[in-house]
């Protein structure tokens, strides 16, 4: 609240000077330019991402060869090279931790959100530009929190990414740091959404009403109303465990709870239940959170390289609210196995089977743009493509987790894993990249290789398909997630050689990764130069201006004349800045 | 009428009514705690209560905070706090009578 | 050329409000989800308990309580008064509301401390029972929220009114923010009350 009060003084008469005069500390660690802070949100997910990613490959090792000492720098890690069970259950933990609310949220909220959310609406800066960079580093102090558990005495969190109690409040101290660190990263996404919601109704230029608003916006505003009203509930269940932990209260804890043969000395009285019912009240519109931006992204794209208005533009708008809307009643579908009676199963089972009504429909949108364009493949555009079979994979496949008969079979099993993975690696990751690739020009005013691009797609998506297809038939087969070691069960050593292609197939996915890392670091200084400062021929906001786009992103007034996606007969586009001739 | 262009004429008026909020308040703390001390059935007791806080916090919404004479925007904002908060309030309902 | 952000004095002629007001109450809607969840887990907690181990009327001082609602209350009158004072351009009425709000507040402090250190004495901590775990956590939280009401006020008292010569429509704006922010922590006291101390 402080933060609020005080820390919109800007703009106005005492506005932040001329970029350059600015000492170097100021302009690019401490800005207050919502470009600058976009590329360090973008920047340190995409640090947090391969992280996450590295702990998974090492996973993957001991996946594939149980018990065998990692080769090279498994020595690094335990004495005799192999990976503990400990060391494996905490890199699960925090793989899933840092991929969602390190990486993908970040970057898709963070970094596209800051950077593209002011330029499409046409303000200068976000409303709140120092509550802005205060979120930017309330995050990064989160993820150095995480970060810094792995060398606490007894390692990092170890309960899941989910860290149901009581597990997670008689664990070491590592949940501890997981907790403390939410609580920033929660703090964080509060304050930003706040500030992308009120800059994009607020700021918005002349002629800008919401109906003209590009898909990008949208789903920025409705992923920030997400942000805003379902994280408070897991803030306020953190602290709750936090005091579980630190002060000895038994929210969690029920009474006679017995661990390691002796009686926990606690009060009792507390409900896990409960834990389950706060963590997926936000958990569940976070997956909504996570594929959003990457919808908005992919639509921006289609549309640009079909060079046709998005089909059904109102309708695809709609899809977006009510599919936020509805994702705040389906959380208890992920705990049908915690014993609820029908009534409420079949209510959770009837709202899950409803909001893959919108999700279809945004498909179908994006599907019929396609239909009869004349496609110009660019990578982006291959990466935006890819996204529609992953993501509709992805979600159909949830409609089985979703009934509550086939659910009881499935859950908990590596058919979950690929369920998710599937909606948001080659989902939401990919309409990432595709929207790196598509704004590079824009944040740099060079292209990226379009050959390495090429390279990096085609690679990309055979292995990505050959790591998380195979879960669905491990999954049916019935072997459990999270397992240290499955060949120990005859079922789990019946499907181990799934494991070993997998593992190889994500260590291709990571060599596939290299020509992208490579390509965004040299294109920076090397890349092709860009001819005009339009080179897709884009309509919306943000190609009105130059690229890159000067400190006070426009340099002329700007209006808007038409909906975001408008194109004359002969394909020329309409762009929403220019009025008709 | 937006409070953001009141006249000095129009902030006199509503000093009053802030007045007679205050009174009001105060009226309905020390009603509350009375009943509190009748030791009525729980059920009885917690309806009462939550009823009287309700008016209590009504009252400071729609006249501290101006919520009486707001924007659209805010309203449509609240509306859908106000719903979601409902969805909240499941939780309790689906965590008691849930599991039967 | 320096970045130009519209509205943050005068409102926005589309919406009708200003970036700090749209702000503020979408902050405010989070709080309400915030303490939405803590009520919703001692409904839980309570309703689940074959013997709830304590009840506030029996082991919570009420007077200190009822005085304390007395207090955040008039704090709550006292400064909406204050921005009524700028309203009339006058800025010492609005530091002495806005003094007197600050004086409430610590005295609401105060008090806590008091019915803390008294639970305390006698050995009465959050790990005693889950009525104490939910006493502590619940107040503590709201607690916070007062300090940061407090800190927030007295700099807007102090270092931050001379925006008032230089921008008087924004630090008027700013300090309804302020006030709507200080009406919510007495909003959540008002429903805290009956449920930990009279029920």
């Amino acid at each position: 609240m402080s933060q609020d009060t005080h820390n919109h003084s800007h703009g106005h008469d005492h506005s932040h000077s001329v970029g350059h005069e600015l000492p170097f500390w100021r302009k690019y660690i401490f800005s207050t330019d919502h470009k600058v802070i976009g590329l360090q949100y973008g920047i340190t997910a995409v640090f947090f991402l391969l992280f996450g990613f590295g702990l998974m490959l090492l996973m993957r090792w001991q996946l594939a060869f149980p018990k065998q000492a990692i080769p090279l720098i498994g020595k690094l890690f335990t004495e005799d090279g192999v990976l503990s069970p400990e060391l494996y259950n905490q890199f699960g933990a925090m793989h899933g931790t840092i991929m969602v609310f390190l990486g993908v949220v970040p970057l898709g909220v963070g970094a596209f959100g800051n950077y593209l959310l002011p330029l499409q609406v046409g303000a200068q800066d976000m409303a709140f530009p120092k509550l802005n960079l205060l979120s930017y580093w309330v995050y990064f102090i989160g993820g150095v929190i995480m970060l810094a558990s792995f060398f606490s005495p007894n390692g990092a969190a170890a309960s899941g990414w989910t860290s149901y109690p009581p597990l997670s409040v008689v664990a070491d101290n590592g949940q501890t740091f997981w907790l403390i660190g939410m609580v920033f990263l929660i703090t964080s996404s509060l304050l930003g959404s706040v500030n992308t919601i009120v800059t994009a109704i607020q700021l918005r230029v002349k002629g800008l009403s919401f109906m003209r608003w590009p898909v990008l916006v949208w789903a920025q505003v409705v992923t920030a109303f997400l942000l805003l009203l379902a994280f408070p509930p897991l803030e306020a269940a953190g602290v709750l465990q936090l005091m579980d932990r630190l002060a000895g209260t038994s929210f969690f804890l029920p009474s006679g709870l017995v661990v390691s043969g002796e009686a926990l000395k606690v009060s009792g009285g507390g409900n896990p239940i409960l834990w389950q019912h706060l963590f997926w009240f936000l958990a569940h519109p976070e997956v909504y959170v996570l594929i959003l931006p990457a919808v908005g992204i992919v639509g921006e794209i289609i549309a640009v390289n079909t060079k046709k208005p998005l089909y059904g533009y109102k309708t695809l708008i709609y899809s977006i609210i009510f599919l936020g809307f509805m994702s705040f009643i389906v959380w208890a579908h992920h705990m049908f196995m915690t014993g609820m009676g029908v009534t409420m199963s079949t209510f959770f089972q009837a709202t899950t089977m409803i909001i893959s009504v919108p999700s279809i429909i945004i498909l179908t949108t994006y599907l019929l743009t396609l239909w009869g364009s004349s496609i110009r493949y660019t990578v982006p555009m291959l990466f935006a493509i890819a996204f529609l079979p992953m993501f509709a994979i992805g979600g159909l496949t949830g409609l089985p987790l979703g009934l509550t008969a086939s659910d009881i079979h499935l859950h908990d099993t590596y058919y979950v894993i690929g369920h998710f993975h599937y909606v948001v690696a080659p989902g939401s990751l990919f309409a990432l990249m595709a929207g790196v690739y598509h704004w590079y020009p824009k944040i740099t005013g060079r292209f990226m290789s379009d050959t390495l691009g090429k390279i990096h797609f085609w690679l990309s998506v055979v292995a990505i398909n050959g790591v998380f297809m195979p879960m669905f038939f491990m999954g049916m087969a019935g072997v459990s997630r999270r397992l240290y070691d499955q060949t120990i069960y005859a079922h789990g050593a019946a499907a181990q050689p799934l494991n070993v292609f997998m593992s190889y197939c994500a260590w291709a996915l990571a060599v596939a990764q290299l020509p992208f890392l490579y390509n965004m670091a040299t294109s920076w200084k090397w890349g092709k130069k860009i001819e005009s400062n339009n080179p897709w021929g884009g309509t919306t906001l943000e190609w009105a201006t130059a690229s890159p786009p000067p400190h006070e992103n426009f340099t002329t007034p700007v209006e808007v004349f038409r909906g975001p996606y408008e194109y004359s007969s002969n394909k020329k586009p309409l762009p929403q800045f220019v009025q008709e001739a | 009428m937006s409070h953001g262009e009141m006249t000095v004429e129009e902030v006199k008026k509503h000093l009053r009514g802030y007045y007679v909020v205050f009174g009001a308040l105060l009226c309905l703390t020390i009603i509350t705690v009375a009943i509190s001390y009748l030791h009525l059935p729980i059920h009885l007791a917690i309806l009462l209560a939550m009823a009287v806080a309700s008016v209590k916090g009504g009252l400071v919404a729609a006249y501290f905070m101006h919520l009486i004479s707001e924007k659209k925007i805010i309203y449509s904002m609240l509306w859908l706090t106000l719903i979601l908060f409902i969805f909240l309030m499941l939780i309790p309902i689906f965590t008691l009578h849930g599991y039967k | 050329m320096s970045v130009i952000i519209p509205y943050i004095d005068k409102p926005n002629p589309v919406t009708g409000v200003t970036n700090a007001k749209l702000g503020i109450w979408l902050f405010l809607a989070s709080e309400v989800m915030l303490f939405g969840a803590l009520f919703s887990t001692l409904i839980i907690l309570r309703s689940s308990a074959t013997d709830w181990p304590a009840h506030g009327s029996d082991v919570l001082n009420v007077p200190l309580a009822t005085l304390n609602t007395v207090f955040l209350i008039t704090s709550s009158v006292t400064i909406v008064l204050s921005w009524a004072s700028l309203k009339m351009k006058n800025l010492m009425k609005f530091k002495l509301h806005m003094g007197l709000t600050v004086l409430l507040s610590f005295g609401f402090l105060i008090i806590k401390y008091f019915e803390y250190s008294s639970k305390f004495h006698h050995e009465h901590y959050p790990s005693t029972s889950t009525f104490y775990a939910v006493y502590f956590t619940m107040t503590g939280l709201h607690g916070l929220h007062v300090i940061g009401g407090i800190i927030t006020n007295l700099y807007l008292m102090g270092p931050g009114s001379k925006m008032w010569k230089t921008e008087p429509e924004r630090f008027t704006g700013r300090i309804e923010c302020a006030g709507l922010y200080w009406h919510f922590v007495d909003l959540v006291w008002i429903f805290l009350f009956p449920a930990l101390y009279l029920l």
